[in-house]
């Protein structure tokens, strides 16, 4: 078994899901909940030429998207390391 | 120079940069046709992935699309990008791990199920050759419009060119091609957008561009001005759109969940190294792929602007017919912009409604496939642009039938041959089946590409509805529920497959008149069905598996092997 315990296998998996987690809920709140639900809400508010909701949908949510994944990789590899479980 | 000679040369350049370079990477053995032989570095297959992803239907279709849909067109937007984030924390690091060939080869040995594997097959199948019909009639049109050649070799042209490079490269071949193809389509989509952005507003980056004020002096903001235009020939504002907020919701997520559940994009992580280089990989994925799609809405909003000036005039009363510029009367010798004077006045108008209704303002019909292959004509850029647009259609369109003919020949040689008829077959005679299927594929989506069934546009909802509500489910359980048995998934798959396919059979095929927002349940459109399907899929597997029972002790070990990163080695048969 590549863990140290039982417990480290546990726990290794408990904070890759909560990561997840966290990461999602910002994924949906950014596209799902800026972007459409309160689009018409947010639209009322100006970010530069655009309606705020406008710019979620079609430019915003994208930016964010990247950069979560990048978020991901590097807090994996740091949790993969510290169970060492990394690839090394 | 002509437009179309300088199409020939750099249309031809970038085919023998192909070529050069399938010749150099070519596939010796299986794990090389089907994976790259695993040494992909992540960013090289980063770029692959988003040439292969970014289909003849992202590089001509979508920024017209979404010019015609204003905000709506957010549902692409979202949907296609979003999915790489499911894909990234998801999927992709624990299918690395298990170190497959293939999606059936994961549904398969995850749910020890011959039934699974088998129907995870003809999804796959299904689905690639829905898509690869889509992407040889793009290449046939951007060949028919800008070379002059008939439709017929424009698809032969295109079909040779793929065929050598995916029978000889396999996935080494097409990923090397791929990032060549990358290149060539993000400049050639970027040049003509940057031109129009500094015209129009003066700015240089495409993405603030259209949320900036007009260079007019006028002082007005882009984005304001297209609102105004609209409401004025009685269109809803650009910035609002005209579908119901459920239904934006909904196709948002089944193409985002369909993305995520695409053979040809899963498999591209398993040519990578390591674990970590697939979650490092989809991010350089996405981001290569944010380069257009978030280009794409500014040149959809300067396209909307300057076709309507273009047709309507400065001061809307319209232009004469008789001084329209060539790119109207080029377009409209393909049938692609129709003009019908209804007032007899000589002049052409562009408007809401339709050209043949009386009541209606509107001479003009502009075909959305046209805005981006167009657009460099439309704002009188120089020939050499246009040239380039078109190279990066077909760089477009290639690089994904490509990776979509690989998909269909691993399923045929590795998951029905080697798996289920011929266990014992050699790894060269695999590799000779392969290169077989490959090569009838090409021919097959050739075939397709010449004469479009009327269904292609129809179909491309279904691709993403039997992704999502089959796939995903299935996937995402067998990562996540150790306990998650073969019944269970099975009996989700099919339920969700079957309840997705007949609503949107129902509605587009066999009673399309119904096809209104008020038959459809809960306002749900067929294109957002799959999203329903996948929830479907999750409840029936659920209540099968709590009647049924536990999934084997060894399954559920290798579940747990699955799930962190060390010990990956490369992808392999066994």
């Amino acid at each position: 078994m590549a863990f140290r315990n039982e417990d480290d296998k546990t726990a290794y998996w408990k904070e890759n899901i909560s990561l997840l987690v966290k990461l999602l809920v910002v994924w949906f709140v950014v596209s799902f909940g800026a972007g459409i639900i309160f689009a018409d809400a947010l639209n009322e508010i100006r970010f530069f030429g655009f309606k705020l909701g406008f710019w979620f949908a079609q430019q915003g949510s994208i930016y964010i998207f990247v950069a979560l994944i990048f978020v991901y990789m590097a807090k994996m590899n740091a949790l993969d390391k510290k169970y060492g479980v990394d690839e090394e | 120079m002509d437009v179309q000679l300088l199409t020939f040369i750099i249309v031809g350049a970038s085919f023998a940069l192909y070529i050069a370079i399938a010749i150099w990477a070519r596939a010796g053995s299986t794990n090389e046709f089907y994976v790259a032989g695993g040494g992909v570095p992540p960013v090289l297959n980063g770029m692959a992935t988003a040439a292969d992803w970014m289909s003849a239907a992202s590089f001509i279709s979508m920024a017209g699309l979404i010019s015609f849909m204003g905000y709506d067109g957010a549902v692409y937007l979202m949907g296609w990008t979003g999915g790489y984030v499911l894909l990234a924390l998801c999927l992709a690091p624990y299918l690395r791990k298990f170190g497959k060939f293939t999606v059936p080869d994961f549904i398969g040995d995850r749910y020890y199920s011959q039934t699974a594997r088998t129907v995870a097959v003809f999804c796959a199948i299904f689905v690639s050759f829905t898509y690869v019909a889509g992407q040889m009639r793009g290449v046939g049109v951007v060949f028919s419009r800008f070379l002059e050649v008939d439709i017929v070799s424009g698809v032969v042209i295109g079909m040779a060119i793929v065929f050598f490079y995916t029978v000889l490269g396999g996935m080494k071949g097409i990923t090397y091609t791929q990032v060549a193809q990358y290149c060539v389509l993000i400049f050639a989509y970027l040049v003509p957008v940057v031109f129009i952005s500094m015209m129009v507003t003066g700015h240089i980056l495409p993405q603030t561009a259209f949320g900036a004020t007009l260079a007019d002096g006028s002082g007005m903001y882009m984005l304001d001005k297209l609102d105004n235009l609209s409401t004025e020939l009685g269109f809803t504002e650009y910035t609002d759109g005209s579908k119901s907020t459920i239904d934006v919701f909904f196709i948002t997520f089944a193409l985002m969940v369909g993305t995520a559940g695409l053979p040809h994009v899963i498999v591209r992580f398993f040519t990578v190294p390591k674990v970590r280089d697939a979650r490092k990989s989809a991010g350089w994925a996405l981001l290569f792929i944010a380069i257009l799609y978030t280009t794409a809405p500014a040149l959809a909003s300067f396209g909307r602007v300057n076709m309507i000036e273009t047709i309507n005039g400065q001061d809307m009363a319209g232009t004469s017919y008789e001084k329209a510029p060539t790119w109207i009367k080029n377009w409209e010798k393909t049938g692609l912009i129709k003009f019908n004077d209804k007032n007899g006045d000589g002049k052409m108008f562009y408007a809401a409604g339709s050209i043949d209704d009386p009541t209606s303002a509107n001479e003009v019909d502009v075909d959305r496939d046209i805005m981006v292959l167009a657009n460099p004509e439309i704002a009188n850029l120089p020939a050499w642009v246009i040239a380039l647009v078109a190279a990066g259609g077909v760089a477009a369109a290639l690089s994904t039938s490509a990776g979509l003919l690989l998909v269909i020949s691993t399923s045929v040689s590795h998951d029905l041959l080697k798996r289920n008829f011929a266990p014992n077959i050699t790894d060269k005679a695999e590799l000779f089946y392969a290169r077989l299927a490959a090569g009838v594929a090409i021919v097959i989506a050739g075939y397709f590409g010449v004469n479009p069934p009327g269904f292609v546009a129809q179909v491309v909802a279904f691709a993403f509805g039997l992704a999502a509500s089959s796939f995903f489910p299935a996937i995402i359980m067998g990562i996540f529920s150790k306990r998650m048995n073969g019944k269970g998934a099975v009996s989700g798959m099919i339920a969700g497959i079957a309840f997705t396919a007949a609503y949107i059979i129902y509605f587009k095929f066999v009673n399309p008149a119904a096809n209104t927002p008020d038959h459809w349940w809960f306002g749900i459109s067929p294109e957002g069905i799959g999203t329903f399907g996948m929830l479907v899929n999750f409840l029936v597997a659920y209540v099968v598996f709590k009647i049924t029972g536990d999934a084997p002790e060894e399954i559920q070990q290798m579940v747990e092997d699955i799930r962190y990163p060390k010990g990956s080695g490369a992808a392999s048969s066994h």
